[in-house]
């Protein structure tokens, strides 16, 4: 059996992490040696916690040295118990409360304009993520997580879910392809889990048993509520797919496209204007809509191009895509923005509405403004543009008009 | 022997005794004032001074003892060229040669750079250092190894505290990366190029012998002169005063930290919606990565509202260039110069004005500019539920900063700190500030990723911004989220022996700091 386990990071770039060397010895007690850079304030806290850590595995000898860079307690316990978990065969889980403010509800039909990637392993980006308002945090565990560290960032995800702060972004998690996704379900759905992202979906009956395996791990921990499903199409299969896989669960809300992996299954180079994958993107966006779910686009890569980002989220926008992807804070603004209605869109919504309820009030069966006919699907869409405009504080005050006037 | 302690206004324990000198305790900001005449350096003769106005010799070493180097004088240097200074080392390695001890070195700030000079505190050459102490010799003096008590003054403290004859200077040497062999010089030209000497301007008029040292001497005159020859007693010509690269950076960058960058928008937020960005306002900005990007929401907001500002204060680099450039501010009033393009306004636009710390920060004079600026935006390594900040030890009582020109600015209308209120578990809202540097009264408002906390002294800026839809809290309601977030810190454990005296602009003892436990 091993006998010595590392987990977690250190080095002059890492912040708010640490490394633990776990080796369990036969006698002796246990030996904990801390650096930190807030050994000052927090040292004794820190040996405490990984001393109880310890003792709630049962373990009685052993020395452990702790190489931290201000991590917080919910990352010290999750790097603590990656390492017994590696020496030790044990059911037990050392998990930090559950936040109150962690336990909203997200539903299907809220938006998803950003959604903000943050690599699954990389305590530092979490902590201030949700601070930047995206409308999703995506904890990944998938391509940004290093394959020798996937194990250890899923005790890291679901500490993250249980204790950092997600301001009301929708609670997401990408898991790994294959076998390895399954297992990543265990760990992070008994958390208030909102959404998984499944990658390089190319088939309707891989996401129907991953739906099934999510079920059954809901039932097991007695949760009722709803979890959605936004498979990501990043293949030429997958986007010939498209409208099997947006259709094969009720609970898929969205499908999204990722651009880097589907280019480089055509051989083509990804370019901003995005001419080598006008087919993939129509096709998608048309087959989430005709399965009643939101497209959504790629990320877009150059964190510093504001400009670039904006006009790809716009076009993005007009041929139909209802949110794209962020891997970068900065970029969730523009991308709300862009994605916003426009001002003579909520003019045009409320005038729509307007004349629905006037007609209704009447009693009229058919709604019209000037010579032009509304359909129902029309109220209901101009319904949601003015929903959108007031989330997002865009109709226009009437009284400061007026006090203008 | 103890020194003697007694209770400040601030409500701080602190020393009657600086290494032998008494010293006044703080009373209370504007309540120090002392009387009579200022230091006056003793009166020269033309004829002791070469007809031909060439005072050169041949090395630092010779200069200095023409200049009459004894044990236990005081030799002052200055920060111009940053963490590239060769200078400070060059002279202690000279002063060294000679056999000199007790020296009292009173830079006007200490860089890493100054690693070099730990073996002079060690052998004592130096006796104590009195400027700012940060990087390893800050390490050293906070682990009690330095033979005197540190002082830590602030940029106008330090002229204060020379005119006041405080501190008086037998040798100043002054690196000027242009000059003559008459000693007039400026920082504007050569390998050497910082922008402004205006540190070293207190230095040239008080002290007792003035050495100018360059790296590109030119033939009388040296224009403009930044410092006047008729102060100077000698000019040394060396090969290389500083690490161009090190003194200006080619480029400055904004930080990419959207944490910063958050921070940085919500000031900027702030200031718009409290009325303080209007026609004719002035604002003071640092180099730090989150001042910076305030200074660029500024921008953003001017260009969209149309609003022009009179003037900034500050570090000039090429972002306040540009503002300059772009008819959004009438003219920059420069105290230090951070990237080349700063250096290259300076030269070249008469609306890019040098200040130095007399017209901008002196105490002791009739008025000064900080006052009239509208908003500066400073930094703070911690702040209490007073208001009370400090920049010079960190939580764990080690000495990492100097003071700069920090206390100076907090005399502004108004004072914001954008301070990331966790970063890595390190809470920036404490019960009480491990050292006092500025008094709660004179801090206004502090930013953070978490909220916005105004002082409850400043109501007419609650009231400006409690519509803004801000996100406004208490510092209590900050601190109590820092502390849910990281836990409650303990405090750093040190010893009764105290290291360094903390002066306030008025030349008073605001705090002190103590050993910490190695």
């Amino acid at each position: 059996m091993k006998k010595v386990a590392v987990t977690g990071n250190t080095g002059p770039r890492i912040r708010s992490d640490c490394e633990l060397k776990l080796e369990i010895k036969s006698s002796g007690g246990i030996k904990i040696n801390l650096e930190s850079k807030v050994k000052v304030m927090y040292g004794s806290s820190i040996t405490r916690l990984m001393e109880e850590g310890l003792n709630f595995f049962d373990i009685k000898h052993a020395v452990l040295d702790v190489n931290d860079s201000g991590a917080l307690p919910f990352v010290h316990m999750a790097r603590l118990e990656a390492a017994v978990k590696a020496l030790v065969k044990t059911d037990k889980e050392l998990l930090p409360e559950m936040s109150e403010y962690n336990r909203y509800l997200s539903d299907r039909e809220r938006f998803r304009f950003s959604r903000l990637y943050l690599p699954g392993n990389t305590p530092s980006m979490m902590l201030n993520a949700g601070l930047h308002s995206p409308d999703g945090i995506i904890l990944d565990l998938e391509d940004s997580v290093a394959p020798a560290k996937k194990h250890e960032a899923r005790f890291l995800v679901r500490n993250v879910l249980r204790q950092v702060n997600f301001y009301g972004a929708e609670r997401m998690v990408r898991i790994n392809q294959g076998e390895r996704g399954y297992e990543d379900l265990k760990y992070v759905l008994p958390h208030n889990v909102h959404l998984i992202l499944v990658p390089k979906c190319e088939s309707a009956e891989y996401l129907r048993e991953l739906a099934k395996s999510a079920d059954r791990i809901l039932s097991e921990n007695n949760i009722k509520q709803d979890l959605f499903f936004m498979p990501i199409i990043e293949s030429a299969l997958g986007v010939e797919k498209a409208y099997e896989i947006a259709s094969a669960v009720k609970n898929v809300v969205a499908i999204a496209i990722g651009l880097e992996d589907y280019t480089a299954d055509l051989g083509v180079q990804r370019t901003n204007e995005g001419r080598e994958s006008i087919y993939a993107r129509l096709r998608l966006v048309n087959a989430a809509k005709a399965a009643r779910v939101q497209p959504i686009d790629s990320v877009f890569s150059d964190v510093s191009d504001m400009e670039a980002l904006k006009a790809i989220a716009k076009m993005s926008k007009s041929i139909g895509f209802e949110g794209m992807g962020c891997i970068h804070p900065r970029q969730i603004q523009v991308i709300k923005a862009s994605f916003a209605p426009e001002l003579d869109e909520i003019n045009k919504a409320s005038e729509i509405v307007q004349a629905f309820n006037e007609a209704e009030e009447k009693g009229l069966g058919v709604v019209s403004i000037g010579s032009k006919m509304i359909d129902a699907p029309v109220v209901a869409r101009a319904r949601r543009t003015l929903a959108l405009a007031e989330k997002l504080n865009l109709i226009p005050d009437e009284k400061e008009s007026q006090e203008n006037e | 022997m103890a020194n003697r302690m007694v209770k400040n206004a601030a409500g701080r324990d602190v020393v009657t005794e600086i290494n032998g000198q008494p010293a006044v305790p703080f009373k209370g900001v504007g309540k120090y004032k002392p009387e009579g005449r200022k230091h006056a350096p003793r009166i020269s003769s033309c004829a002791d001074y070469p007809d031909d106005g060439d005072k050169r010799v041949k090395t630092i070493k010779e200069a200095l003892v023409k200049a009459g180097i004894k044990d236990g004088m005081t030799i002052s240097t200055h920060h111009h060229f940053r963490n590239g200074d060769l200078l400070a080392n060059m002279v202690f390695d000279a002063v060294n040669e000679l056999g000199i001890k007790n020296i009292r070195w009173f830079p006007s700030a200490s860089f890493p750079c100054h690693a070099h000079l730990i073996q002079y505190l060690d052998n004592g050459t130096i006796h104590h250092i009195e400027g700012s102490m940060n990087g390893p010799l800050g390490q050293y003096v906070s682990e009690g190894k330095m033979r005197g008590m540190a002082v830590l003054r602030s940029h106008g403290g330090r002229y204060q505290a020379v005119q006041d004859g405080e501190v008086q200077i037998d040798i100043a040497v002054i690196g000027a990366p242009k000059a003559d062999p008459f000693g007039n010089a400026n920082g504007l030209e050569g390998d050497s190029a910082c922008g402004l000497l205006g540190f070293a301007l207190a230095d040239s008029q008080y002290a007792d012998k003035v050495i100018i040292v360059t790296d590109n001497m030119v033939p009388f005159p040296c224009i403009p002169w930044q410092i006047q020859g008729n102060y100077v007693d000698y000019t040394v010509e060396v090969d290389k005063l500083g690490l161009p690269e090190e003194i200006v950076s080619g480029t400055t960058r904004i930080t990419k930290s959207p944490d910063r960058l958050m921070l940085a928008e919500m000031t900027a937020k702030f200031c718009y919606e409290a009325g303080i960005i209007r026609d004719g306002f002035s604002f003071q900005s640092g180099a730090g990565g989150t001042s910076l990007a305030v200074g660029e929401f500024f921008k953003d907001i001017m260009k969209q509202k149309g609003i022009r500002a009179r003037f900034v204060r500050g570090g000039s680099n090429k972002y306040l260039v540009s503002m300059l450039e772009e008819d959004l501010v009438d003219y920059i009033l420069d105290g230090q110069t951070f990237d080349l393009e700063g250096v290259r306004s300076m030269r070249e636009n008469p609306r890019h004005l040098w200040t130095s710390p007399f017209t901008s920060y002196n105490y002791h004079g009739k008025g000064n500019f900080a006052p009239l600026v509208d908003v500066a935006i400073l930094g703070a390594t911690e702040v209490d539920l007073n208001f009370n900040a400090n920049v010079v030890t960190h939580s764990d009582g080690y000495l990492l900063h100097g003071i700069g020109g920090w206390q100076n600015c907090l005399f502004s209308k108004t004072v914001i700190l954008p301070l990331p209120l966790v970063r890595d578990r390190v809470p920036v809202i404490i019960d009480e500030v491990t050292t006092l540097c500025g008094p709660g009264e004179l801090i206004d408002v502090i930013v953070t990723e978490r909220g916005i906390a105004v002082n409850p002294l400043r109501k007419d800026l609650l009231s400006m911004v409690k519509n803004s839809g801000l996100p406004l809290k208490s510092i209590k309601e900050l601190k109590e989220e820092a502390e849910r977030i990281c836990g409650k810190p303990e405090k750093a454990q040190i010893e009764d022996k105290v290291i360094a005296a903390i002066k306030w602009v008025d030349g008073t003892i605001i705090d002190v700091v103590r050993k910490v436990k190695t």
